[in-house]
């Protein structure tokens, strides 16, 4: 039968040598992501800004500028109207309104009356007031904060801190330049983007935990090896692993993003970089960083004695071609 | 791990199998079968969200410090009340509310007994504490204001259920969240407007006397009597004021039916009293032919008839300038009851039917494409072995359906997003375990000693790194609100599922190949 072999047997890349390069690429980004989310700032969706979006649909091509008078003569601050998807699918964003919370609501009568047959079918109505928005900020911020938190924990438990340290170290790249990414393009941010991001993590950091795996039972078998060596093996011989289940992951994304409505597709962006990004800090970050962070054979020393590999594994090891 | 039990494969069929079943009714059935299927064999579908359905969600707020203060302000009227009881007064200085207390000074110590005596039981879960020298304070306790508070909130709840329920809605969900906030998520409703109306409203609705002893201008300007309160009307007629008297001659709780009605072409609302509001309305028009009746609605003079005669019988009539819609609902409003408190509304989300239709069937597409996709290159890239993981692959989705028909979770747009992650993460545990069955290959491992060792070497890296994955989807779910909470539920599911199937489902599948073929060597 034939196969594809997209990974080739017995590569030897040198992941730790590349960190000449990988590292100051990453800083890189990592600077001109925050730099660009304090000048440019995110464009937060109303999840987060609070106000109102309508999407309707019209009949015909929509009159953006007419629609735009309608609403700009009411008063309620900045409008914005776009298409959005197709020439008659627009969608209109309306600020939060000055006053009490109580009278908030009642915008949304207030544009429908307005609109009146200008409009076809509503499609979505959405209004979030001021309580509700910075709720939803803070509960993001925790859910982000502690789901690094808890995965280094679990690492660390699990492992030795160094690789908890490390697996952090590629998470937090990941979800920074993501932000940056959403400074960049201005792409809404709201609460399917912290979706999103928290899903990065989880995949950033799956990946990240199958190399150090690896690194694991490399260090418990090869006990003279050089470190540089030793990490070079463990990463060249979960790569193909790597590359396959991101070219997976990859191909149902592109599906979600290509077919799976507009509302979804800025969330299946996010995760495509995602994965892109997630993969690469692995492999450039994750890996090399250990050796920064004076990984040693002594630190695993502990659990050698109770985990020792099994007689018959040893027996059927060859050594890596050096 | 070749090594696999009768009794494991029996158990890993009848997994694989049930999913199959309960996922089953997702597919063969609509949902109106459903609904009324009967019988031994599942048929609970999926519950969509309303993001996918179509339908209203709003969160409100009720407030329930308004409430709270109302009420100290009618205990601070019964303290007034019962100090100045005729006959026996009691002189007193300073009385007034401190958020849950009233307090009053007496100007003689020597009357403190009297006072204890008086207002010892004068409302339930207050506490009179005597501060000394003549200093009283009459608080609400903390265990009462909890409870007077959470029954403000399900007070509320009731009523915005009779609310909706007029509306003729199927299942509307109504819940408390946190301590003081209602959701209500309404099937099928697409224009939030209406909802909003009916919820936003009190209702309170008080009859009252027009006080025509005082002319109104002198009202105005500020000498308004003891006793009365200036109230104006509706903001359309031009906000017409009115001296009226604070007594209120019958509530709108002794309401026992409204019903939208016309009058000379006019739409109106006709009412009817309980007995004892009937008694009470006849009593008081009988006495005051020829003086005007104030009906207030929220402090707002909704109508204010002239008394043409007494009105016996308990039922009477609210005229107006009102459209039909309103008076459609105001007598709903008046059917329901007027809420405890006020209600905010903090969020609203509304999908559209058209929208939600749009929506699972784009997520249809997406999931077909990615998974064929995906199953196209892991046979391209596998061979048998990928078929195999493809196969369990069908099944994985197949549990992750019945799953969620099962637990009834609902399925959210996010979630579908969450669903064809999953399509492409469930294969990760399949690629580790061939991945490292090809590289036991490659060093001269027998094809069992290569699958065995695969296996057992790629288990501790699929449970840390799924485990990993699912911290961060259940924080997710933790920290997640509405649609959010679906992508956290379909991704742990998923998590959960694949782990399963890889380790199992495909295990098995694996050690039948082994035990049937005994090959020589591993095309992988």
């Amino acid at each position: 039968m034939f196969k594809l072999n997209f990974v080739p047997q017995n590569t030897k890349v040198n992941f730790v040598g590349y960190r000449r390069f990988s590292y100051p690429f990453s800083a890189l980004l990592v600077v001109a992501s925050i730099a660009l989310f304090l000048v440019q700032g995110l464009n937060f969706g109303i999840d987060f800004k609070g106000g109102f979006l309508i999407e309707v649909k019209t009949e015909g091509p929509a009159d953006v500028s007419e629609l735009r008078n309608t609403l700009g003569g009411l008063g309620l601050g900045e409008v914005q109207v776009q298409e959005f998807g197709a020439p008659d699918d627009i969608l209109i964003r309306v600020q939060q309104q000055d006053g009490s919370e109580g009278e908030q609501a009642a915008v949304i009568a207030q544009i429908k009356g307005a609109l009146g047959s200008q409009v076809a079918e509503y499609r979505r109505t959405e209004f979030v007031g001021p309580t509700v928005g910075a709720e939803l900020i803070e509960s993001a911020i925790w859910a982000v904060v502690l789901a690094i938190g808890a995965i280094l924990i679990y690492i660390w438990f699990r492992f030795e801190w160094q690789f908890g340290v490390g697996a952090v170290i590629a998470l937090t790249h990941d979800v920074i330049t993501t932000i940056g990414l959403f400074a960049l393009t201005q792409l809404e941010f709201n609460l399917a983007t912290v979706a999103a991001i928290l899903t990065i993590a989880g995949y950033s950091i799956n990946d990240t935990v199958v190399i150090y795996d690896r690194v694991r039972e490399e260090l418990r078998r090869y006990k003279k090896m050089d470190m540089d060596a030793l990490l070079n093996l463990s990463a060249n011989r979960t790569l193909s692993r790597t590359f396959m289940t991101s070219v997976t992951t990859l191909i149902a994304l592109t599906a979600l993003a290509i077919f799976g409505g507009t509302i979804i597709r800025d969330f299946a962006f996010a995760m495509i970089w995602g994965v892109v990004i997630g993969t690469y800090s692995s492999v450039f970050i994750a890996v090399p960083v250990l050796l920064g962070l004076k990984l040693s054979r002594e630190s695993l020393s502990a659990g050698l004695e109770e985990d020792g590999s099994s007689k018959d594994d040893k027996a059927a090891e060859t050594p890596p071609e050096k | 791990m070749v090594n696999y039990p009768r009794w494991a494969m029996i158990l890993t069929i009848v997994v694989a199998l049930l999913g199959v079943i309960y996922a089953s009714p997702n597919f063969l059935l609509t949902s109106e079968e459903s609904e009324q299927a009967t019988g031994v064999l599942p048929s609970k579908q999926m519950n969509l969200g309303l993001d996918l359905q179509g339908g209203s969600s709003l969160l409100l707020n009720v407030e329930v410090d308004v409430a709270i203060k109302e009420l100290m302000e009618s205990v601070e009227t019964t303290v007034r009340r019962e100090l100045r009881r005729s006959g026996d007064r009691i002189g007193y200085t300073g009385l007034r509310t401190q958020q849950n207390a009233v307090l009053f000074d007496l100007r003689n110590i020597t009357d403190s007994d009297k006072v204890r005596d008086r207002l010892r039981n004068i409302e339930n879960g207050f506490e009179l504490t005597d501060t000394g020298g003549g200093k009283f304070r009459l608080e609400m306790t903390e265990e009462e204001a909890q409870a007077r508070r959470q029954s403000i909130v399900e007070q509320s709840i009731e009523i915005a259920r009779v609310r909706i329920d007029e509306l003729g809605v199927s299942e509307p969900v109504i819940q408390q969240q946190g301590a003081e906030r209602i959701l209500v998520q309404v099937p099928g409703v697409g224009d939030p407007e209406r909802l909003i109306d009916l919820l936003g409203e009190v209702a309170k609705m008080t009859f009252h006397l027009v006080n025509e002893e005082v002319s109104l201008q002198e009202a105005l300007n500020g000498n308004v009597p003891a006793g009365s309160f200036v109230r104006f009307g509706p903001e359309e007629e031009g906000r017409i004021p009115y001296v009226v008297r604070r007594e209120v001659v019958v509530g709108g709780e002794r309401l026992v039916d409204a019903q939208p009605s016309f009058q000379d072409g006019q739409p109106i609302v006709s009412f009817r009293f309980d007995a004892a509001g009937g008694q009470k309305f006849g009593e008081v028009t009988s006495q005051n032919v020829g003086v005007r009746l104030a009906i207030l609605l929220d402090d707002e003079v909704i109508s204010a008839p002239v008394i043409r005669g007494a009105i016996l019988g308990g039922s009477g009539i609210i005229t107006g300038r009102f459209t039909v819609e309103q008076v459609n609902d105001l007598s709903l409003l008046l059917r329901a009851g007027a809420l405890p408190a006020p209600m905010t509304v903090l969020e609203v989300r509304t999908v559209g039917p058209g929208l939600g239709q749009d929506s699972i069937d784009a997520g249809k597409i997406a999931s077909m494409i990615g998974l064929a996709a995906v199953i196209v290159f892991m046979i391209a890239s596998y061979g048998l072995f990928g078929l195999m993981a493809a196969v369990a692959l069908l099944f994985n989705l197949s549990l992750i359906v019945a799953l969620l028909s099962f637990l009834q979770a609902t399925l959210t747009l996010p979630g579908i997003a969450g669903i064809v992650l999953t399509i492409g993460m469930a294969v990760d545990a399949n690629v580790l375990i061939l991945e490292r069955i090809k590289e036991e290959t490659r060093n001269g491992r027998t094809p069992i000693s290569a699958i065995d060792a695969g296996y057992r070497r790629a288990l501790t890296t699929i449970i840390d790194s799924n485990l990993t994955t699912l911290i961060a989807a259940i924080l997710l779910f933790q920290f997640g609100s509405g649609p959010i909470k679906g992508f956290a539920v379909t991704l742990s599911i998923g998590i959960l599922t694949s782990m399963f199937t890889a380790l199992m489902l495909t295990r098995l599948f694996v050690v039948v190949w082994l035990r049937r073929t005994r090959p020589k060597t591993l095309a992988i």
